[in-house]
């Protein structure tokens, strides 16, 4: 059976409620050391705040009709939910499967190797949602938050982290090393940290870019989202970018399954 | 040890790229027998054993486990199935305790249920005292019977135990040859492999003797010997003249100098060395019975495997 066609990356992953057994794994050693988790999540966007909205602020004039620290208080959420869970999908997920022989381990039981890694895949949206619900939180105690909408964020955030997990465990699927990661760490997570309309409004970069921001960078739409919900600007075209997500987090979630398999399973 | 066939393999083929791992095997596995494969490094008894738990996929044959075909519903004969693999897959980030609960959970074991067996199995691996320590800070040993503790978390039928005793002190050897022994009185049936010749003796009623990818020898351990080497080995040091003798003296036997020893191997019976060493004094010569060690190096050669 030859197993290289394109149809075979993105064959439907056979899943069940044992999803969950995995993810209560992961969540079993969170709440372990939740404690020293929830630090940094917390000083972080305080340093941000105090630093860039406080400080840089008074010198940077208003973006999109905002005061340059309301408009990056959502960016910080938006931030938090690409880093928490692409971090644990490269990384941790990395650490797991090849150093910890975890996923080994686990595919011994009447648990398949495609629930393992769509275990992980939800773990790491909700490390998004856990992360960027205490940036929310952080934000909400500075007053930077003027809408009821900002709610929804928290769900929004699981959405968003799932994408993130499932391009995060695509490079996890081909990555030859641990040290490897350095390369979409450095050359796709920091050039949207900076390039999403995060810390300046997306259209004062050149035309060409604003395209390429829009079409493959997911933290713009992330942010567009995240801000409108926070400061209650809401339109129709957030319906595109919520579709953005729709679309690409069921094919990323799929690949990232298929890939793992090929890696994992010969 | 009945005659009902719990583990079946036909003609089973298992292929990475070019390199032929398992190649073209068959053997059967009687309920609550013990029956352990044999083999230098490479010889594909690990690759046997995961095929056989479901976890690598077969290139073709046919391979049953309590009459269900592994290709089809990996899931029901993983539930049957305990493993204990070669290497060490205990989850670090829990402690000795923890690690059987959330594994308990992986087979769907309700949470008080998962606690009373995990008590019980710390008890019979003798680990209650390290229940809350971390997995880092236990010896190889106690990572070993906790591992296998752990292949008992879901009361299988079947048990695999890839390597049992591999590296592990004669304390904890021996202790785990005991588990594994007054498991099988319990009627589990137990698959092992080992290149401990010894443990295969001690252990199983039947072996596979594997050398690459193909079972070359099968049977049990006491009729192997008898059938390969004989009763008895004759060591005697090297020496020119000694060997033309013993060549002429034992015209039947096979001969091997391995260093700077004799071995002479015969299928004469019992006392045939003893006579001739009352005739006849050797330099360090020695009478010794034989064993699956023999019969091994004399199957798969002495060449070193990988």
């Amino acid at each position: 059976m030859k197993k290289s066609s394109v149809a075979s990356y993105l064959r439907s992953p056979q899943l069940s409620y044992r999803v969950w057994r995995v993810w209560r794994r992961d969540q079993d050693v969170f709440m372990k050391t939740y404690k020293v988790n929830f630090i940094p999540s917390l000083l972080e966007p305080v340093l941000y705040l105090v630093g860039l909205g406080f400080g840089l602020g008074g010198f940077v004039q208003d973006q999109e009709g905002l005061k340059y620290i309301v408009f990056i208080a959502p960016s910080l959420v938006a931030i938090s939910m690409m880093y928490s869970s692409f971090f644990e999908c490269t990384y941790a997920s990395f650490v797991r499967m090849y150093y910890q022989k975890t996923f080994d381990a686990i595919i011994a039981t009447p648990i398949n190797i495609e629930e393992v890694i769509a275990g992980e895949l939800l773990w790491g949206a909700t490390k998004s949602l856990i992360n960027s619900t205490i940036v929310l939180g952080v934000i909400f105690a500075f007053g930077l938050v003027s809408s009821p909408f900002f709610l929804l964020i928290p769900p929004l955030s699981f959405l968003v982290g799932l994408l993130f997990s499932a391009i995060a465990m695509c490079f996890t699927a081909i990555t030859p090393n641990i040290d490897s990661f350095n390369y979409p760490s450095f050359l796709f997570i920091t050039p949207m940290f900076i390039l999403s309309g995060t810390f300046f409004s997306i259209t004062t970069l050149p035309g060409e870019a604003q395209i390429v921001a829009n079409i493959f960078f997911p933290l713009t739409h992330a942010v567009t989202l995240t801000r409108a919900l926070t400061v209650g600007r809401l339109s129709a075209t957030l319906l595109l970018n919520l579709s953005w997500f729709l679309v690409t987090t069921p094919f990323f979630f799929v690949l990232s399954i298929n890939l793992m398999k090929k890696r994992l399973i010969r | 040890m009945s005659s009902e066939i719990l583990i079946e393999a036909q003609n089973l083929t298992k292929k990475f790229g070019d390199l032929v791992a398992v190649d073209n095997i068959n053997f059967q596995v009687f309920k609550e027998e013990c029956f352990g494969f044999l083999g230098p490094n490479g010889a594909g008894k690990t690759t046997t054993m995961k095929m056989i738990y479901c976890v690598l996929p077969l290139t073709s044959g046919r391979l049953t486990v309590a009459g269900v075909d592994v290709t089809k519903q990996a899931r029901v004969i993983k539930k049957i199935i305990g493993v204990a693999p070669q290497e060490d897959n205990l989850d670090p980030d829990f402690t000795v305790f923890h690690n059987l609960i959330v594994y308990a959970r992986y087979f769907d074991i309700p949470k008080e249920e998962a606690q009373k067996r995990a008590e019980e199995l710390l008890k019979f691996v003798q680990l209650e005292e390290k229940r809350k320590v971390l997995i880092d800070q236990l010896s190889a040993g106690m990572k070993r019977r906790l591992i296998l503790a752990r292949a008992l978390i879901n009361e299988p039928k079947i048990l695999i135990l890839d390597e049992p005793t591999t590296g592990l002190d004669p304390q904890a050897r021996h202790l785990i040859w005991d588990k594994i022994r007054s498991l099988q009185k319990q009627g589990v049936t137990v698959v092992l492999t080992t290149h401990y010749m010894e443990e295969a003796t001690q252990l199983c009623d039947r072996t596979a003797i594997m050398d690459n990818g193909k079972i070359v020898e099968e049977g049990r351990p006491s009729n192997l010997i008898k059938k390969h080497i004989g009763e008895e080995v004759l060591e005697v040091a090297y020496d020119e003249g000694v060997l033309g003798f013993l060549r002429e003296a034992f015209p039947d036997a096979r001969l091997e100098v391995v260093s700077d020893r004799i071995q002479v191997f015969t299928n004469q019976p019992r006392g045939v060395f003893s006579e001739i060493l009352k005739k006849f004094s050797f330099n360090a010569a020695m009478i010794r019975d034989a064993n699956l060690e023999d019969v091994f190096l004399k199957l798969t050669g002495r060449r070193l495997r990988e």
